[in-house]
């Protein structure tokens, strides 16, 4: 089974945890301001990459903590784990290190 | 007018004599009717400080339980924490508590129904809860004073090891759940019966 490194409990196996969907999806500031296509977009749509994907996950069995996952759509493999109020990792200076981990699987 | 109170029972009570007669490698009671009082607040803030100064206890980091004392504290999340005592001593415990946090930000919050506990201890312990729990109970991974909120055999537990490497664990579990596991306990340890436990 595949183990999910809560960022608080350490490795656990994954039926301890639930998924949430696309991270980062932000709340709008103004909801009245959208019509009913921009209020759709934000509740419905979402990425689906092949690849590196932000994630929202709970550790529902553990510390029923919610935390973010930088998850690789194609090997299910966890590149990193984060907490919800931290930057998405690849906007940020960290951006090249998962890059390059994922270009090295490609290999 | 009075009001008729139900008899309090516990969730176990009507498993006692199938408990009993485990074997002597695992030897599990129930601790009915404990004190558990749920803690929600930031550690470090002036709230911890008031609550680690009214109890006389420190605060114990992720997957550790400070079980030295009566008064039991076991991590339950980065701000939360599960305060375990003996039975009756709630209503005092959450006035002193309160009145001790006072206007900080911080929740003091009576689960004593939540959870029964399961008191388990024998050389086989870790040999039968290994069957249902994928955390690995070696001492030199999980040593004494761990507090490991998982699943056992598919129901959510709270593992708290309390001495001697794994042989002494208490078992916390909601009480809609303890009959199960008390059935998965005894079926568990089918295999230890009339041998050498
Ligand atoms: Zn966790």
């Amino acid at each position: 089974m595949q183990l999910i490194a809560c960022p608080w409990c350490g490795e656990r196996e994954e039926t301890e945890f639930r998924y949430g969907g696309q991270a980062h999806v932000a709340y709008p500031d103004d909801p009245y301001a959208l019509d009913d296509e921009q209020w759709a977009q934000y509740v419905f749509f979402r990425d689906n990459p092949k690849g590196p994907f932000a994630e929202r996950w709970v550790h529902s069995a553990g510390c029923r903590r919610w935390f973010n996952a930088l998850r690789d759509t194609v090997t299910h493999e966890f590149l990193r784990v984060y907490v919800i109020s931290a930057q998405h990792p690849l906007t940020t200076s960290t951006a090249p290190a998962a890059q390059q981990r994922k270009g090295q699987e490609a290999i | 007018m009075t009001v008729e109170t139900p008899t309090r029972y516990s969730p176990l009570s009507a498993w006692q004599d199938a408990l009993a007669r485990l074997p002597t490698g695992v030897q599990v009671r129930e601790l009915p009717f404990l004190t558990q009082l749920n803690l929600r607040l930031q550690p470090g803030s002036a709230a911890a400080q008031a609550v680690e100064a009214a109890l006389g206890l420190t605060l114990p980091g992720p997957l550790r339980a400070g079980m030295s004392g009566d008064v039991k504290l076991l991590w339950m999340g980065p701000d939360e924490w599960l305060l375990v005592a003996p039975e009756g001593r709630q209503h005092d415990l959450v006035a002193q508590l309160r009145s001790a946090i006072g206007d900080e930000f911080a929740t003091v919050t009576d689960v004593s129904a939540q959870r029964t506990t399961l008191a388990l201890s024998g050389h086989l312990v870790r040999e039968v809860l290994a069957q249902g729990c994928a955390i690995d109970l070696d001492p030199r991974v999980t040593p004494v004073g761990s507090c490991l909120t998982t699943v056992l055999a598919q129901a959510p537990i709270t593992l708290v090891v309390r001495g001697d490497a794994a042989s002494s664990v208490w078992l916390l579990v909601r009480s809609s759940f303890a009959s199960y596991l008390a059935t998965w306990l005894v079926d568990a340890c089918t295999e230890y019966r009339g041998g050498t436990g």
